[in-house]
């Protein structure tokens, strides 16, 4: 596949037809919650371009991101968009290995210096190298090397976004993002574990089309993450009714009811699950019945169980007040009997009034 | 060390304080219900008039001392402690304009019982030396005459002389293992001497044991109003040296309030140990002889007639029923007050304000509360059960031009007694 | 601190802290008014002192018709924003889950948005009250420092459940997580503020119901 070819080409190269590239054109603008009249403006963008350079490099992860890309329910339109990048180095998905690989990702940045892509997944351990090592280079040196000739950065997942599963307590390997270490180039942010695969294609889109797209203050495109699950849930209207599964397996459950009060953490996720689903929009978690983990926000094996209501106090409560209460006691007895002494003071000292004592003049 | 002072009214404050005040000043929310509640501040709208306004430096000792907040406050200086201007300055609405009616502890919505930490600050008010003038001097002639009005023995005995004359009664004096030791009031001995007379013979119809004491006959307490406990306690050991020596089985407190409270309520907490006789208001008493069949009427009374439950006998001290129904049997046509029994209104004067010259034009101010309940009953006669609650109240008639008769309870039922 | 990483303390050692800091705190206010002590009544009893007590306790919720008549205004805001907030608190499915995790009791909620219109109309009462008390002579004159403190701490948290249901502003995380903050606020004053009336009025009651039925009065 030349590069120098347009991925209009190679599309119809390809066979595509027009009508499903448009039609894929309008789902990603749909997504990106531009108008109609936009479509025609990502198609006429996207058929021009040339495919650009982009480097993935995977550090600390489980290659489920790669995997939620690839492993599609059937080819799509998103695997030819990603046919249509030159995606120079990749170590799952490349054919080279060794130092062949290492060399391809090398001439990549050399031809493209400055204008690549960088695609990160995987957070990046500490300062120990033992933790993860490509080709002898430590994981943060191979970010940072090749993070300066870049033309900006996309975190795919957790992991790289946030530090993800890596940097779940106690952080044994000193995980961290990519933000974390990198200032000075701008960074997309597609969290989730894994992104929807859609997401991922869809910020490339936007990225090819529209250059950089506006960033929430967690460094994720607004147009993907503007929402919460719970805001575009289709379960919402139990939510507000006040109707609620209790168990896994309750009446409610089975009616589909909310599943709040089974820890969902809905509302304080931000990502296109409810909107966009999963597995060529056969459905998502909570269609599912079960609870939204909240994967697509930092820190989220740590926020609390799984299965506790967002809404509750995440240490035992019970138990603080019940200690509270002991010391209370201990305290306020001390204090009680502190003050009753000083009444009985008052009272020892209290002097007989007789009449002669109530003139101010006598 | 005599005299009053600071330090002993800070004291009395301290040892005054108990869990239901600090229950009470714990509880306080400031939302002013109990101002509503009080016919001083109906009838001024001076806010300074709101009830839990008055208790301000009790509440300030509270905080400062038997609070933990308070304490620390203080300690660095954070609030300001009370001192003696404070309670000067707080005097008059501690004594003039709180008759220790009780009816803000009935409104307030958290259940404060203001009346009863009134009462509590007026011991330090006291012991500081600022209680009223007029207090103070009913009270050295509670403890040296034995009345507050100054009534000595030979104008009580004078008043007999002419009761037994004029109704053909023998008012028994001294007489050791009677059944009951009736108290009187010095008002009733000067201004209500017909009370004597219609006791003596509804006692006789009634075939009542009974007995007047010479040496303890005054039944109001100067020491509760003024706010010291040990001279009230001086004032109630007197009559239960002579309740004890005569062997009494009952003393009959008199149509008198303040009087009531001071003997069956505050009496044995003053005195410090239960009472081996029992005591009870005239009222309980003939409601008593009414259900035996002891009380027979002759006529029933004609005109309209409304009752003005005193404070002390009503809502503070729980004799609510007994008037009514004596005046039920007494009267066809008996009404009730819009807001009576124990939400009656105060007639204005009780508490020691009668006693305190100074209060004279407030007192009569706030007559226009009872005046405006009058108004929508418009009756022939009023009955009351105190004789304070009626010189006030025809006092009260007589400033807003009001021709009403005023009517104590016990001399109407005595006027209408069935003749052998 | 990011957004997520505030929730999780709020919801964690703040909670915990504020929770004890109220428990404990409740408990060392009633006892240092319990513990003063009361005298022993020695007069003769007419009426139940218990009974009495028992009694006040509850009825003194119901005004008498005079007050109702005379404080109008002031019985109606207070019982709207008092029920209010007892249906906010106690009868939003989330908020019954932080009890249940507390206490292990539960009990049925309503539905969302009746919460979100109680809230509403408990809010627009507490302004009410508000400007009641700066206006009213008696309120303004017996106002202190104290009680304007208790006002804010207590309609902060129905402001931030606001805007936290609706999504105003901010991250659902940061609103959520302002909205337990603000909670967790009005715990740590609630035992050492006029808060703690809530608790302390049943002791008032209690003493003057008891005080009064013992002398065969129903206050």
């Amino acid at each position: 596949m030349s590069k120098d070819k347009t991925l209009g080409e190679t599309l119809q190269e390809r066979g595509v037809s027009r009508r499903s590239f448009l039609k894929f054109c309008a789902t990603t603008a749909s997504m990106m919650a531009l108008p109609p009249a936009m479509i025609p403006v990502i198609a006429a963008t996207l058929e021009k371009l040339r495919r650009p350079s982009v480097i993935w490099l995977s550090f600390q992860e489980c290659t489920g991101c790669t995997e939620s890309l690839t492993r599609s329910h059937s080819a799509t339109i998103e695997d030819l968009i990603f046919d249509t990048i030159s995606l120079d180095y990749h170590h799952t998905l490349q054919a080279a290995s060794g130092s062949a690989a290492e060399h391809a990702r090398e001439e990549a940045m050399q031809e493209n210096y400055g204008n690549y892509i960088l695609v990160v997944d995987g957070s990046i351990p500490g300062e120990n190298n033992g933790y993860s090592t490509i080709a002898g280079i430590s994981n943060k040196a191979m970010l940072l090397e090749v993070a300066a000739g870049a033309a900006a950065i996309v975190a795919v997942g957790s992991c790289a976004a946030f530090g993800g599963i890596p940097k779940a307590d106690p952080n044994p390997t000193g995980a961290v993002s990519v933000s974390d270490l990198i200032k000075d180039k701008p960074i997309v942010n597609i969290p989730g574990c894994p992104p929807i695969p859609a997401v991922i294609t869809g910020v490339l889109v936007q990225f090819l089309t529209f250059g950089l797209p506006e960033l929430d203050q967690l460094g994720r495109p607004a147009a993907f993450y503007g929402n919460s699950i719970h805001d575009r849930c289709y379960r919402r209207p139990f939510y507000d009714k006040g109707l609620f599964a209790d168990s896994f397996d309750d009446e409610g459950a089975k009616k589909g009811w909310c599943l709040f009060k089974l820890g969902c953490k809905g509302p304080t996720t931000y990502n296109a699950c409810a909107t966009t689903k999963w597995n060529d929009g056969t459905s998502f978690p909570i269609e599912a019945g079960h609870p939204c983990l909240g994967c697509s926000e930092p820190d989220f094996w740590d926020a609390g169980s799984f299965y506790k209501a967002l809404s509750t106090p995440t240490e035992d409560i019970g138990k603080t007040a019940v200690y509270a209460g002991a010391a209370g006691l201990i305290a306020g007895a001390a204090l009680g009997a502190s003050l009753r002494a000083r009444k009985q003071s008052a009272v020892k000292n209290h002097e007989r009034v007789t009449i002669d004592d109530l003139d101010q003049e006598s | 060390m005599s005299g009053p002072s600071f330090e002993r009214g800070y004291n009395a404050l301290k040892e005054e304080i108990d869990a239901p005040t600090a229950a009470f000043f714990s509880s306080c929310v400031h939302c002013g219900m109990c101002a509503e509640a009080c016919l001083f501040f109906t009838e001024t709208r001076d806010p300074k008039y709101t009830p839990i306004h008055k208790l301000e430096p009790l509440r300030k000792v509270w905080k400062q001392e038997y609070t933990f907040w308070g304490k620390l406050g203080k300690a660095l200086g954070l609030s300001r402690p009370l001192t003696d201007q404070d309670l000067a300055d707080w005097e008059s609405l501690v004594y003039d304009s709180c008759t220790l009616c009780g009816r803000c502890s009935m409104v307030c919505p958290v259940g404060n019982d203001i009346t009863y930490m009134i009462r509590k600050l007026r011991e330090g008010m006291a012991a500081a030396g600022h209680a009223p003038k007029g207090l103070i001097d009913a009270t050295k002639r509670a403890v040296t005459i034995g009345s507050p009005m100054g009534v000595k023995l030979p104008a009580l005995q004078a008043q007999i002389r002419h009761t037994e004359k004029e109704y053909d009664v023998k008012v028994p004096m001294d007489v050791e293992g009677a059944e009951y030791l009736c108290l009187l009031s010095s008002m009733e001995i000067m201004n209500f001497p017909e009370y004597i007379g219609s006791i003596a013979r509804i006692f006789k119809k009634a075939k009542v044991s009974w007995t007047l004491s010479s040496q303890a006959f005054e039944a109001t307490n100067s020491g509760i109003q003024i706010g010291v406990s040990d001279i009230a306690a001086e004032l109630v050991q007197r009559i239960v040296d002579v309740a004890e020596e005569l062997k009494v089985k009952a003393v009959i407190s008199p149509e008198c309030g303040h009087a009531y409270m001071a003997i069956r309520w505050d009496g044995p907490n003053l005195v410090g140990k239960r009472f081996n006789f029992k005591v009870v208001h005239i009222l309980e008493l003939l409601d008593e002889l009414r259900t035996q069949g002891r009380l027979k009427m002759k006529d029933k009374e004609a005109r309209k007639l409304t009752y003005h439950d005193p404070c002390q006998i009503a809502r503070r001290g729980g004799v609510i029923d007994q008037p009514r129904n004596l005046l039920n049997m007494l009267a066809d046509n008996f009404v009730e007050m819009p807001e009576t029994g124990k939400m009656n209104w105060c007639c204005g004067a009780g508490g020691g304000v009668s006693s305190n010259e100074r209060a004279d034009d407030l007192r009569l101010k706030t007559f226009a509360r009872k005046k405006a309940q009058l108004d929508t009953i418009n009756v022939d006669a009023i009955v009351s059960a105190c004789s304070n609650c009626r010189i006030h109240l025809e006092e009260g008639l007589e400033e807003y031009h009001m021709e009403l008769p005023l009517l104590s309870l016990t001399e109407t039922i005595a006027e209408h007694l069935a003749e052998e | 601190m990011t957004d997520a990483e505030f929730l999780l303390w709020v919801r964690g050692p703040a909670f915990t802290t504020a929770t004890f800091i109220m428990c404990a705190g409740l408990v060392i206010r009633f006892l240092e008014i319990f513990l003063l002590g009361r005298k022993a009544d020695l007069a003769e009893a007419r009426g139940s002192a218990f009974a009495g007590g028992f009694r006040t306790m509850f009825k003194r919720s119901i005004p008498d018709a005079g007050s109702f008549e005379r404080s109008g205004f002031t019985l109606v805001s207070g019982y709207i924003f008092h029920i209010g907030l007892f249906i906010v608190i106690f009868l939003f499915v989330p908020h019954i889950l932080v009890f249940e995790a507390a206490t292990g009791l539960s009990w049925p909620g309503l539905p969302s948005n009746i919460i979100d219109a109680t809230n509403v109309v408990t809010m627009i009462a507490l302004l009410a009250v508000l400007i009641h008390r700066i206006k009213d002579p008696v309120m303004r004159m017996l106002s202190e420092f104290n009680d304007y403190l208790v006002w804010f701490v207590t309609f902060l948290p129905l402001l931030t459940g606001y805007l936290a249901f609706h999504r105003v502003g901010l991250s659902a995380p940061m609103l959520i997580g302002l909205h337990i903050l603000s909670v967790e606020l009005l715990m740590v004053l609630f035992p050492f503020t006029k808060l703690s009336h809530a608790f302390t009025l049943w002791m008032a009651r209690w003493y003057n119901g008891a005080i009064a039925g013992y002398k065969g009065v129903q206050s």
